[in-house]
């Protein structure tokens, strides 16, 4: 068993775990290359269906070929679709700096349609080496009644026995994919001939590492035009993967305001 | 120095093994400078970092401070996609490593062993002015219960101690007697100071004394945990899906390896199946071998109730099915574990309410201090005896780890966790809350009417021996002599009370044990209860002679296998020769013939009634049979 082998094993484990042990599950389809990772995965555990709804908390402001991703790949791969429009912007906590309170609209919406479907597990494809406060991370890992996380107050989780009993009203993020890694997820994409956005390959030296909302992401300084050329470029570059997300770097704590209020 | 290797990454056809690996100590013995020094020493750290921390310290006044790097990182959100505070990625020469950064305070003990729990080594710090710790000892203890056995010791701030060799001998003659009692032999103790590089990357003059390994030498022996794969097959079975026509039993191959066509048993039932496909997607069926780690989804040659938490293992080599465990745990919750508490208990995909039967051993595993044994408090660690509402499939952790290793849920949150010490399903209920009901009558209020004290009577011998036919000859006999006797047949038994078991050595043996208790009874109640089963193994009619105690009379019916075989009263013997009936005791070979039994019987030369009349002389003279009215009196 090689090192892909590893992880799609453990993610499946995973998946198959949280459709045991909840009853209304659903997977976060953000449309960029860890959620599709995640969505194939879901297909390899249950045999090539995928058993629970996908959900696309839309701002809206996504970029054209995301949408037209979304709507090919719903289709082809059979997905229980669900898409819900996040709240205006006059919703959302007006201290949080622009680009983060831009953000925070998802988390606005993330909240309407879990009300709106009464979800008790939301399957979300964030991974411990993206940034900072993911890494702390639990696989299983409990939100409040308002969707917030205690990041002081996270249960012990070991030997992959997780906690799955979430208390009335609030519901669990899962995490098939938080040990993957951003080359992990390239080099699976390239194995299993997972569909791309081609916004990840560089065209006149650039590309985006991360695909967000257009008006809070920004391409960066590449010329790696294939999946090869982005494992090659990953094995020296010293640029963190969300230098193109705006929200991460107008305070020093915005992003952990996000988390902690319930944002991915 | 600084070792030239390339950043961290994990290409997918990497070859250099991975190792996971958790740093743990009291608070404040260098867990974070370690951690920045071995950053910079193997050239992990991103571009531009050791500048900002030389300003950092610059600005603060203060002297070059490694600890920076780490405390920068938890409040700077821009950091390099391979650095965090709970997993830092970097590289030794032949290694790529995880190094699980685990907090050093008491309360945070639940995240410590979070975080143990997916690392295959361990490097365990001691500050070298302040020695062996309470929280030191603690987490030697907790990383043996978690089942890591690598642990490099580094004894840290020798600099604080002018690199005294003394010093160093001490403390590592004190953890190393700790480690070694818990079962644990250090892989190094390391004499270092992080903060200036002592014994970090290089042996340098300070430490001149010292000829160990370096901490990036001792991780770098450390190996990936020990592969799963030559322990025997268990997968745990998460779901039964049933999208289309096919019902796949989907689940993890736990240890072991599995293909199509394989014998297999689902425990804890005893169910025995094929494998009929190893089903994929987008690829199906697949082909070849599946080993320890793998998520699979298999089919079956026939339609059998599985379900969630069944453990599948191979014909002959399954796990042991119990409702009874003993356990060491380690307990995280504000409320102490008591005697007599309710709780419910995860082993592997099984989940089964549970009540603490007794709770045997409860340590400080800070001072090890034994304490009274009637709780286990927060932080602690205990040997616990568990009654559990339903079978579980289960293995002691000391032969598979995996399926040896359970956690305790207490309010929807894992509470507790630990190893399966021992599986005894030769203990099904709990004692705790059943009172046994005595009988209305007097012990001798029976044996005056019967003339006969009640006993057990255990014929053994291979199939066709004559077991029955004596055991039937006899109860006529006493019978017509006024006696209360009842004959418990093996087959008989099987078709009702014992349906549910199997032909295994665990089933054969709760067979035994089945026969014995209900015998056990009969006889306890004034009967003569003549128990006729094959009952190959010494240890199966030895606990059965534990269960009745003196009734017990064992008799051996020592008829060879030749004349069995040519007696063949069930057609058994032709079945087996014909290779249905694969696990029959007697082609197998596999009879234990009794050595001390109160009564042999040969049957090639001796009648049945002959046969009889000897078990009559021996019951008599075993103070069974009463005789006269003197001994009747003597028993009222």
């Amino acid at each position: 068993m090689d090192h892909l082998d590893a992880l799609e094993a453990q993610s499946i484990y995973i998946l198959r775990e949280a459709f045991a042990r909840l009853k209304k599950l659903a997977l976060l389809w953000s449309l960029g290359k860890d959620s599709n990772v995640m969505i194939w995965l879901a297909r390899k555990a249950f045999f090539g269906r995928v058993p629970f709804p996908a959900l696309h908390v839309d701002t809206g402001k996504k970029f054209p070929e995301m949408y037209a991703f979304r709507d090919t790949y719903a289709k082809e791969w059979d997905l229980d679709l669900r898409v819900d429009p996040c709240p205006p912007i006059d919703s959302v906590d007006p201290t949080l700096p622009p680009a983060a309170r831009s953000a925070a609209r998802k988390t606005e919406g993330l909240k309407l349609a879990l009300a709106k479907y009464g979800f008790d597990g939301l399957i979300a494809g964030i991974r411990r080496d993206e940034e900072a406060t993911r890494a702390k991370e639990r696989v299983f890992s409990p939100r409040g009644t308002e969707g917030g996380w205690d990041v002081r107050d996270q249960p012990p989780e070991f030997w992959d026995q997780f906690n799955a009993s979430p208390p009335p009203g609030a519901h669990l993020r899962i995490h098939p994919i938080l040990h993957w890694t951003e080359a992990d997820i390239w080099a699976y994409t390239k194995r299993e001939g997972i569909p791309i956005i081609p916004l990840y390959l560089s065209q006149n030296g650039k590309r985006y590492r991360s695909l967000g909302d257009q008006d809070i992401t920004f391409p960066v300084d590449s010329n790696a035009a294939s999946i090869d050329e982005i494992l090659l470029e990953l094995e020296t570059t010293k640029v963190p993967e969300r230098a193109g997300r705006a929200l991460d770097h107008e305070t020093e704590d915005a992003f952990e305001r996000l988390r902690v209020a319930g944002y991915l | 120095m600084t070792i030239a290797v390339p950043p961290a990454s994990l290409a997918a056809d990497t070859v250099r093994p991975l190792v996971r690996i958790v740093i743990v100590g009291h608070v404040d013995h260098g867990k974070s400078t370690l951690v920045g020094r071995l950053l910079h020493e193997t050239g992990s750290l991103p571009e531009g970092k050791l500048e900002m921390l030389k300003a950092v310290s610059a600005r603060r006044g203060m002297p070059f401070e490694w600890s920076f790097l780490l405390d920068a990182l938890q409040t700077e959100r821009d950091q390099g996609i391979t650095i965090d505070t709970t997993q830092i990625r970097f590289r030794t020469p032949s290694r790529d490593v995880v190094l699980i950064d685990a907090p050093g305070h008491a309360e945070f003990l639940r995240n410590m062993i979070t975080g143990a729990s997916q690392a295959d080594g361990a490097v365990l710090i001691i500050d070298a002015l302040e020695g062996v710790r309470d929280q030191t000892r603690r987490h030697g203890y907790l990383l043996q219960l978690l089942g890591i056995k690598q642990v490099a010791v580094v004894v840290n701030k020798m600099d604080r101690v002018e690199f005294s060799a003394a010093r160093f001998g001490d403390i590592s003659n004190e953890i190393t007697a700790h480690l070694t009692s818990l079962g644990v032999t250090p892989t190094a103790v390391i004499p270092i100071s992080a903060r200036e590089g002592d014994g970090v990357a290089a042996r340098t003059d300070n430490i001149a004394w010292y000829d160990g390994p370096t901490v990036v030498e001792a991780i770098d022996k450390l190996t990936p945990a020990q592969p799963l794969d030559a322990l025997p097959l268990r997968l745990a079975v998460q779901a039964i899906y049933k999208f289309d026509d096919r019902r796949i039993v989907a689940g993890r191959i736990e240890s072991g390896h599995l293909r199509a066509g394989d014998d297999i048993v689902i425990m804890p039932a005893g169910k025995i199946a094929k494998i009929k496909t190893v089903e994929g997607w987008p690829v199906t069926p697949l082909a070849g071998a599946f080993g320890a780690g793998r998520s699979v989804g298999i089919t079956l040659d026939r339609e059998l109730f599985v379900e969630r938490g069944d453990v599948i293992g191979h014909a002959g080599n399954a796990p042991r099915d119990t409702r009874r465990l003993r356990a060491r745990i380690f307990w995280l919750h504000d409320q102490p574990l008591t005697a007599g508490a309710s709780v419910l208990v995860r082993l592997g995909t099984r989940e089964t309410r549970a009540n603490v039967v007794a709770i045997e051993k409860a340590v400080d595993p800070g001072d090890l201090a034994s304490e009274a044994a009637s709780e286990i408090k927060r932080n602690h660690v205990g040997e616990i005896d568990l009654s559990l509402s339903q079978p579980v499939a289960a293995d002691p952790a000391d032969s598979n780890p995996r399926t040896g290793r359970l956690v305790i849920e207490i309010n929807g949150r894992i509470a507790g966790g630990g190893l399966v010490l021992s599986v005894d399903s030769g203990q099904r209920a709990a004692t705790a809350d059943i009172v046994p009901v005595e009988s209305a009558l007097l012990p001798g209020e029976r044996a005056a009417r019967y003339r006969h004290n009640g006993a057990v009577l255990w014929f053994t011998g291979l199939p066709g021996s004559g077991k029955t036919t004596i055991a039937r000859a006899l109860e006529r006999r006493l019978f017509d002599r006024g006696g209360s006797p009842i004959l418990l047949d093996g087959d008989t038994l099987r078709a009702g009370l014992n349906s549910d078991l199997g032909f295994s050595p665990a089933d054969r043996a709760e067979n035994i044990r089945r026969l014995a208790e209900l015998a056990a009874h009969l006889a306890a109640n004034g009967h003569v209860a003549i128990v006729a089963a094959v009952s190959p193994a010494l240890a199966d009619r030895a606990a059965a002679r534990r269960i009745a105690g003196d009734r017990f009379r064992e008799i051996y019916v020592a008829t060879s296998a030749d004349v069995c075989e040519q007696r063949d009263p069930k057609g058994h013997y032709a079945k087996a020769r014909a290779g249905d009936l694969p696990n029959f005791t007697g082609i197998g070979n596999d009879y234990q013939p009794p050595t001390a039994s109160e009564l042999v019987l040969d049957t090639a030369g001796l009648s049945v009634s002959e046969a009889v009349g000897q078990v009559e002389t021996m019951l008599a003279q075993t103070d069974v049979l009463i005789e006269d009215l003197a001994d009747l009196a003597a028993h009222i």
